[in-house]
């Protein structure tokens, strides 16, 4: 994540997760990000990404995926992994984060 | 109690079934390498494969002490390394592809729909804060929406 900050790259994580429980895993791991709440998968939603009905009590959730949006709030680079054990790696978007201003 | 009487290889081979399942979840997830695809779990399956052959030779032999006992044991021995083998695959690569095509996501090149959403110190944070706020003390070339199914 340091690296991240390196380059001025801010890591976001969304999820559906209350603030309590985020809190809980990125103090116990070690985080330093900021983690947002979405309970009710409203931006989740906006953004197209929700997997319904696969949470606690049929919950929707969010599916796996990244964006890197720029200073104009633009998206400059996404991944909307195919397969849940597929993920982007760190290395792949520092490289794309080199293109940003 | 001699060593033909024990046949290693069919519990080799199905304890390393097991093993080659559970490394994945508990280890090998952990490494992208490993993660994108399970080639280190593909190649302990297959060298259960080859101990389990071995074994369901060994457990059909005609010169086993329990030849009716032995057939039943290797049979369901071989048949749950099958299953196991069977539900990794299944799991990895089928279950794995089980998530919406999200085709109304913001794509490249596309504002990112703005948002206002509570950090874990209880404060409201939007997208566009997120923006200028600085990083490292400079203002942020860019933000990574990181979105995760979370651990409710």
């Amino acid at each position: 994540m340091d690296r991240f900050n390196e380059v001025g790259i801010r890591p976001v994580a969304i999820s559906v997760d209350s603030p309590e429980v985020s809190r809980n895993l990125s103090q116990q791991a070690g985080y330093t990000f900021t983690f947002l709440s979405d309970p009710n998968a409203e931006v989740i939603r906006r953004y197209d990404l929700v997997h319904a009905g696969v949470g606690e009590n049929g919950n929707d959730i969010a599916r796996p995926a990244e964006f890197l949006v720029d200073s104009s709030g633009t998206v400059r680079w996404l991944n909307l992994t195919e397969n849940y054990w597929v993920r982007a790696r760190p290395e792949q978007i520092l490289e794309v984060s080199k293109l940003l201003e | 109690m001699n060593v033909r009487r024990f046949n290693w290889p069919l519990w080799v081979g199905f304890l390393l079934t097991l093993g080659a399942f559970l490394s994945y979840f508990f280890v090998f997830v952990l490494f992208p390498f490993t993660r994108d695809f399970p080639w280190a779990n593909l190649l302990l399956f297959l060298i259960a494969a080859v101990l389990l052959f071995l074994g369901v030779r060994r457990g059909f032999a005609s010169d086993r002490p329990h030849p009716t006992r032995s057939k039943i044991t290797t049979s369901i021995v071989a048949t749950l390394s099958l299953a196991v083998f069977g539900f990794f695959v299944f799991t990895i690569f089928i279950a794995g592809r089980w998530l919406p095509a999200s085709g109304g996501a913001p794509q490249v090149g596309q504002k990112a729909p703005d948002f206002t959403l509570t950090d874990t110190a209880g404060k409201q944070v939007s997208l566009s804060e997120l923006l200028s706020s600085p990083v490292n003390g400079s203002a942020p070339k860019g933000v990574l929406l990181v979105f995760y199914r979370g651990y409710w």
